[in-house]
C-alpha cells in the first residue's frame, strides 16, 4: 500500500529515519500514524475503552483479584486465539477449535482412568489426538482444495459426536470419572493449572502462559520465515507458492498448531475441573474466532497480528466479567456483551480506516 | 509412483517405533491410586428378571440437549424398566420443540405401542399428541409439563413440579440461615431453571440475585461466579441449577476468598462425594432415573392390566428430595453407578 505514496510533503520524520528503517518507504508518513496502521492498534484501543468504562461503571473492577478473574477468563479464550488468529492470517478457518479442547480432555481423562495409568499417559496421548485432528483438518483442506470452512463443520460434528459416543460407550456416562487422586495429577495440576501469588493476588497460571504464547507468536510471525509464509499463504496461495514457499506445509502446520492450543487448554479444564462433560465446548470456536478478528485479523487471510487477538480476548473477558462486577439486570446479559462488541469493533474499523487513509 | 511408494514405507517406520515406545511405556506408567482399577474393587450392579408379556415397543422424546448427565440417567431408568418388561425402547431427543414434535410424530409413523414424552414446551407438542392419541397410542409425561399435562390428555405425568422444588429450595435455605443467595443459571431462558429461581425467590426470605453463565464453557462459569461474588460479598449461599455446575461453584468460592457456601439441584457421582466431604452443603433430588424407569414401566403396566397412576387426575411426584450430609452416605453407592 505505502509503496505507492510517494513523499508526503508536509511529513515530519525527514532524513534521518529511525535506526531500524533503512528501508525509506516506511518514513514516509508520521509514526503515530503509521503505529495507528497496525492491526492491533483500533483493538488496543478498544479494549482501553472497555476497560475504562468498567473502571468507572463498576466499583470491584478496581480490586486486582477482579483483575485476576477478569484476566483468567480472557486467558483460556487468548490462548486457543492465537493459534487460530495464526490460521486465519494463513487463510483458513477452524470450526472444529471449540470441541477440539474437550476432545483432547476427554482423550487424556477416559485413557488414564480406564487402563488405571500415571496422567501423564493420558496428556501425552490427547496431544497425539489433538495433532492428529489438526492434521487431518490440514491435509483435508489441502488436498481437497475444499473451503477450510466446510471441512472443519464437518470435523467439528464428527468431534462432537464421537465426544459423547466414545465417552458414553467407555465411561457408560457423559462425564468423565475424577482422576484427581491419581498418580501425576498434583504435577500435571501444578504445570496446567496452578496460580500464583503476585502483590497478595491469585493470578492463575494460564495468564502467563497466554502472554509467553503470544510473546512467542509475535516472534515467529513477524521475525521468522515461518512468519512470512504464514502472511504469504493467506494473502495469496499462487504467488506464495510461485515464490517458493512451502504452502502444504505451512497450512498443515498451522492446523497442527490449532491443536496444540486446543490440547493446551484441554488439560487446563481437565486439571482445573478434575472431570470433563462430554457435551461442553460447542460455540466456543466463535468466540475464539470472533477474538481473533475483533483483535483486527482479517477473515479473507494474509493481514492481523498476534498481539491483536491478546486484546481481543481481554476485551471479551472484560465485557463479560464487567457486566456481572457492574451488577446490571442479567436478563440483558447477552445484548449487553453484542452491543459492546460491536461498539468495540466499530472502533477498531474507525482507527484503521482513518489512519490508513489520512 | 515408485520415489512416493519408496518415501511412503521410510515414513511408517518411525510411526511403528512410536507406537511400539508408547506401548512399552504404558506397561511402566500404572497409577498406583484411583482409576478403573478401584471403582472395579468396590461393588457390581444389579438386574433382576424379566417380563414373558409380549415383546412391546415405546418411544420415549426428550427435550435433552446431547451430553447432559441429568438425562442420561433418565435415559438409564428407562432401560431398566425396558429390559424389565420385555420392551424395545427408541430414544430420541431434540432440544428444539419443533424438531421434538417432528420426533414423536416419527414414533406414530412406526406405529410404537406407546409414546413417554417430556412437554418443555406444551404449545408445540398439542397437535402431535393428539394425533398419537388419534391413532390410539397411549401418551404418558415425564419431567416438564406438570401444569400441561392434563389439558394435552396425556394419560398420567411423572415429574417434579420445579417451581415446588424451588420453593423447597428456598425453604431449606430459611433453615440453614441464608441470608443472601445468587441463582445461577446455566442456560438462559430455559423455563424449568427459571422456574426454579423464581420458587427460590417466592420462599426464601432473604434476597436473591439471578446470574447467568455460559453452561457450555466451564471456565467462563467458574470465572463469571468468581466475579459475582467479588462484585457483592454479602452473598452467603450459591444455589447452582446442575450437579457439575455446584461443582465448579466450589472452586470459585475459594478463588474469591468468599465464605458463601454451596447448595445445588439435580445430583451426580461427584457430588455426592463433595457432600460427603461436605464442600457442597445439600442437594434437592428429582429422581430422574425414576421418572424414566416409572414412564416406560406405566405403558406396560396400561398396556397389560389397564392401570394408570394418579387416576388421570393428579401427577406422579418424584421430586423434591432432599440429599445432604445425613442421607449421602446410602444415595452414593448408586449415584457412583450413574443411576442416581
Amino acid at each position: 500500500m505505502s509503496m505507492t505514496r510517494h513523499a508526503e510533503p508536509a511529513v515530519a520524520t525527514p532524513p534521518a529515519p529511525g535506526p531500524k528503517e533503512t528501508d525509506g518507504r516506511t518514513s514516509e508518513r508520521p509514526l503515530a500514524l503509521r503505529l495507528l496502521a497496525r492491526p492491533e492498534v483500533g483493538v488496543f484501543l478498544g479494549a482501553a475503552a472497555v476497560y475504562v468504562f468498567f473502571l468507572i461503571a463498576a466499583p470491584p473492577v478496581r480490586d486486582g483479584g477482579s483483575m485476576a478473574t477478569i484476566l483468567y477468563q480472557s486467558s483460556t479464550i487468548g490462548i486457543m486465539a492465537l493459534p487460530v488468529a495464526l490460521l486465519m492470517i494463513g487463510g483458513e478457518f477452524d470450526l472444529s477449535a471449540g470441541v477440539a479442547v474437550i476432545t483432547s480432555a476427554l482423550t487424556a481423562s477416559m485413557l488414564s482412568y480406564q487402563l488405571t495409568l500415571n496422567v501423564w499417559v493420558g496428556v501425552i496421548a490427547a496431544l497425539i489426538v489433538s495433532l492428529a485432528v489438526g492434521f487431518f483438518n490440514g491435509w483435508m483442506v489441502v488436498k481437497t482444495g475444499l473451503p477450510s470452512f466446510l471441512v472443519t463443520l464437518g470435523t467439528f460434528l464428527i468431534l462432537q459426536g464421537a465426544n459423547l459416543a466414545v465417552t458414553k460407550l467407555v465411561t457408560t456416562n457423559v462425564a468423565t470419572d475424577d482422576i484427581s487422586n491419581m498418580d501425576g495429577f498434583d504435577q500435571a495440576r501444578k504445570i496446567f493449572a496452578s496460580s500464583f501469588d503476585i502483590g497478595g493476588v491469585q493470578v492463575k497460571i494460564t495468564v502467563f502462559y497466554w502472554l509467553v504464547f503470544a510473546a512467542l507468536a509475535t516472534w515467529v510471525l513477524l521475525r521468522t520465515r515461518y512468519g512470512n509464509w504464514i502472511f504469504a499463504v493467506g494473502g495469496n496461495k499462487d504467488s506464495a507458492r510461485a515464490v517458493g514457499v512451502p504452502v502444504t506445509f505451512t497450512k498443515i502446520s498451522l492446523f497442527m498448531l490449532v491443536g496444540v492450543g486446543a490440547w493446551f487448554v484441554g488439560m487446563h479444564q481437565l486439571f482445573t475441573f478434575n472431570t470433563v462433560q462430554s457435551g461442553e465446548g460447542v460455540g466456543q470456536e466463535l468466540i475464539y474466532i470472533a477474538a481473533a478478528v475483533i483483535g483486527g485479523c482479517l477473515l479473507t487471510g494474509g493481514y492481523g497480528s498476534a498481539i491483536g487477538p491478546v486484546f481481543g480476548a481481554f476485551m471479551f473477558g472484560m465485557v463479560n466479567q464487567g457486566i456481572v462486577f457492574a451488577g446490571w439486570n442479567p436478563d440483558w446479559f447477552k445484548a449487553f456483551l453484542g452491543v459492546m462488541l460491536l461498539g468495540a469493533v466499530l472502533i477498531n474499523l474507525w482507527v484503521r480506516q482513518s489512519a490508513t487513509r489520512r | 509412483m515408485d520415489r512416493s511408494s519408496h518415501r511412503r514405507s521410510r515414513r511408517l517406520v518411525p510411526v511403528v517405533a512410536v507406537a511400539a515406545a508408547a506401548a512399552l511405556t504404558l506397561a511402566g506408567c500404572s497409577s498406583s491410586s484411583g482409576g478403573k482399577k478401584s471403582e472395579e474393587s468396590s461393588g457390581a450392579n444389579a438386574s433382576a428378571g424379566k417380563a414373558t408379556t409380549p415383546r412391546m415397543t415405546v418411544a420415549l422424546v426428550t427435550h435433552q440437549s446431547p451430553g447432559d448427565t441429568f438425562w442420561d440417567i433418565v435415559r438409564k431408568g428407562a432401560e431398566a424398566a425396558a429390559a424389565k418388561d420385555n420392551i424395545k425402547l427408541v430414544y430420541s431427543a431434540d432440544p428444539n420443540a419443533g424438531n421434538q414434535a417432528n420426533l414423536v410424530q416419527n414414533a406414530i409413523d412406526q406405529k410404537v405401542d406407546g409414546i413417554a414424552v417430556t412437554l418443555a414446551k406444551p404449545d408445540a407438542m398439542k397437535d402431535v399428541v393428539a394425533k398419537a392419541k388419534s391413532a390410539n397410542i397411549p401418551v404418558v409425561g415425564l419431567n416438564s409439563g406438570l401444569s400441561d399435562w392434563k389439558k394435552l390428555g396425556l394419560l398420567e405425568f411423572f415429574g417434579q413440579d420445579e417451581t415446588v422444588a424451588g420453593e423447597a429450595f428456598g425453604k431449606k435455605l430459611n433453615d440453614v440461615g441464608a441470608k443472601h443467595t445468587v441463582c445461577v443459571i446455566q442456560e438462559q431462558g430455559n423455563v424449568g431453571l427459571t422456574q426454579r429461581c423464581d420458587g427460590v425467590k417466592k420462599t426464601f426470605s432473604g434476597k436473591t440475585d439471578v446470574l447467568y453463565v455460559n453452561g457450555t464453557d466451564m471456565p467462563s462459569v467458574k470465572s463469571t461466579i468468581t466475579a459475582k461474588l467479588k462484585q457483592d460479598s454479602s452473598i452467603d449461599y450459591v444455589t447452582a441449577l446442575g450437579a457439575p455446575y455446584a461443582l465448579t461453584a466450589v472452586q470459585s468460592v475459594s478463588d474469591a476468598g468468599s465464605k458463601a457456601k454451596v447448595a445445588t439441584f439435580d445430583l451426580n457421582k461427584d457430588l455426592t462425594t463433595a457432600i460427603n466431604k461436605g464442600t457442597i452443603q445439600f442437594a434437592v433430588d428429582q429422581q430422574p432415573y425414576l421418572q424414566g424407569y416409572l414412564a416406560i414401566d406405566s405403558l406396560w403396566l396400561y398396556k397389560n392390566n389397564g392401570n394408570y397412576s394418579g387416576g388421570g387426575e393428579q401427577p406422579v411426584l418424584t421430586g423434591p428430595a432432599f440429599v445432604d450430609k445425613s442421607n449421602v452416605e446410602q444415595i452414593a453407592k448408586y449415584a457412583a453407578n450413574g443411576t442416581r
